[in-house]
């Protein structure tokens, strides 16, 4: 009898930690099975990245500075914007966007049924590793706008930037999963990457624009308090590229403040949205 | 039994179309809420857009405060505009569909039933854009009133008639553009890096993220030419410059005609590659 029991679920954190590197493992197997396809995944992206910057190095041609950020100063924004969202690309984006299709399809149920906590796997299960080519370039952006800068970053500010960049990832997942959750009370969400995409493109630059109206004022503090993707990209920006001042270090603060709170809650909405999931295959 | 067959008449085109267009409709209101949820979403970038370009202008270093000729509310309802456009031109999905179509052998469909593969395309375009729009017109028209004092004076009567004459060649356009590019899939079969290449030169050459104008300067001597010439500048700028008023007289009907001629070269090279990809079709298997 006992030699046919399942191995025992896991519970350790070092288990999970292994069966996210054979995740990885899996996928990494996966993208080298379609080598060529990996590689025009990877120069893609990266061309994708020089398109935008070619935009922005447009408009410095006509304007010395967008609210206050310079040139290299907003590149040094750019790139810390490529590195958050590479990184939410190569580990949750695939996951999430299959997400919606299993709720439609019921293929939920499987992984439901699997002895590990169901949103670590329905979050992990694939890496996509052609994303992480952009992570490259822009640490390479980044290095390049930092030599163009006048001051060199504190050590404080390079020390507690990558701490932010992970904070960035994960506040960004949380956002993530909220609209993951969603899918499972409407049935589909197709939309879910648009929903993504024009949510978080609030992020994509310096919060200083959104100032001078009512409306600005309220999209900031929106955007800062009520859904805090805001501080994603400005706060480890702001770190690399500007003086320390008490205004960021505020916000410093806070961003740690609310990674912790849009983990518990989007872990909490998903838990309660798992529970009205009716199965569509039975 | 003749007698059942004789009143059973074989579907007309016209029945046909219409049983597509009705099927597609109904489709597209099946899963209503996602549908409803991302039409809202789309107005979005609009609010960032504004609030970019208000930032760009407030320390533009053109000493007039318009940056080739635009200043910043042109530059907002030229944004406006050219999403309009958009809504028309662009085809999600379109290309990628037709070739997975191809690669899948479902293609095969079309040649044993008397349905013109691209009549069924345009017929389900058609439905799914009407209803499109019955649902984003309620949106479209709210940002548009909202936004009115970005908008200049009311065009012309014929300034406005070849504002919408081109906004419906660039549905047109946009369509046996995009259909080609779907049809390439006969001979490559995995066509998704070239339509992000196309994805790229849209990006840029339709001119949706900014005027074109504001490449005027930057780009060499031949690569301007063929700026004014190629035909991705009608499924977004285009419109929105004759609405603005930015193109004289001349230039509207010039490149009204220059249109007009896109949309058939697009036209002709579509028929022409779905019938020499067919023929070098072969599907095996059930």
């Amino acid at each position: 009898m006992s030699q046919n029991a399942a191995p025992p679920p896991p519970h350790s954190l070092l288990d999970y930690v292994r069966l996210f590197f054979m995740f990885a493992q899996n996928s990494l197997i996966r993208d080298m099975t379609f080598r060529s396809n990996f590689l025009i995944e990877l120069v893609t992206g990266s061309v994708w990245v020089f398109m935008n910057l070619g935009f922005y190095l447009l408009i410095y041609q006509f304007t010395d500075a967008i609210a206050g950020w310079g040139q290299y100063q907003f590149f040094v924004f750019i790139a810390t914007t490529i590195l958050v969202n590479s990184m939410v690309q190569v580990f949750f984006m695939p996951n999430m966007q299959e997400l919606s299709e299993l709720v439609r399809t019921g293929g939920l149920d499987f992984a439901l049924l699997k002895p590990i906590d169901t949103q670590f796997l329905l979050s992990l299960r694939k890496i996509n590793w052609s994303s992480a080519g952009n992570f490259i370039v822009a640490l390479g952006l980044l290095v390049v706008s930092l030599g163009q800068l006048p001051g060199q970053p504190t050590l404080l500010g390079a020390c507690l930037y990558p701490l932010y960049l992970i904070a960035g990832v994960l506040l960004l997942y949380s956002v993530m999963m909220t609209l993951a959750a969603t899918s499972i009370w409407l049935g589909r969400n197709q939309s879910l990457y648009d929903f993504w995409f024009y949510i978080t493109s609030f992020s994509r630059y310096p919060m200083e624009i959104y100032g001078g109206s009512t409306l600005g004022d309220g999209l900031r503090l929106a955007f800062t308090y009520l859904i805090p993707i805001l501080v994603v990209i400005n706060v480890p920006a702001q770190l690399m590229a500007k003086p320390l001042d008490a205004d960021s270090a505020y916000l410093a603060g806070y961003a740690l403040l609310a990674t912790v709170a849009g983990l518990t809650f989007s872990r909490w909405l998903f838990k309660r949205a798992l529970e009205s999931y009716r199965s569509a295959s039975s | 039994m003749s007698a059942t067959l004789s009143t059973q008449t074989t579907p007309t085109a016209r029945s046909a179309w219409w049983t597509i267009f009705r099927t597609c409709i109904e489709e597209r209101l099946v899963y209503r809420g996602d549908f409803a949820l991302g039409t809202l979403m789309r107005f979005l970038p609009i609010v960032t857009q504004v609030f970019l370009w208000t930032a760009v202008f407030a320390s533009a270093k053109t000493g007039d405060g318009a940056i080739r000729g635009y200043t910043r509310d042109d530059v907002v309802a030229y944004y406006l505009l050219t999403m309009l456009g958009r809504a028309l031109s662009s085809m999600p999905g379109l290309a990628s569909g037709i070739a997975a179509q191809i690669r899948t052998g479902e293609i095969k469909k079309f040649m044993i039933q008397p349905i013109d593969l691209i009549g069924f395309c345009l017929a389900a375009r058609l439905a799914h854009k009407l209803v499109y729009y019955t649902v984003a017109i309620g949106p479209f028209a709210l940002v548009f009133w909202l936004c009115g004092d970005y908008f200049p004076e009311w065009p012309s009567a014929s300034r406005f008639a070849a504002f919408v004459l081109a906004l419906g060649m660039g549905f047109a356009l946009g369509f046996f553009l995009e259909a080609t590019l779907g049809m390439i899939g006969f001979w490559f079969l995995e066509v998704s890096s070239l339509l992000f290449v196309y994805m790229l030169f849209n990006f840029f050459f339709s001119g949706h993220m900014f005027p074109l104008e504001f490449l005027n300067g930057s780009l060499p001597k031949p690569l301007a030419a063929v700026l004014a010439y190629q035909p991705l500048q009608y499924l977004a700028y285009f419109p929105a410059a004759v609405y603005l008023g930015k193109l004289d007289d001349e230039a509207v009907l010039r490149g009204l005609a220059l249109q007009a001629g896109w949309v058939l070269f697009f036209f002709m090279t579509c028929r022409w590659s779905m019938h020499a990809g067919m023929k070098r079709y072969s599907g095996y298997g059930g």
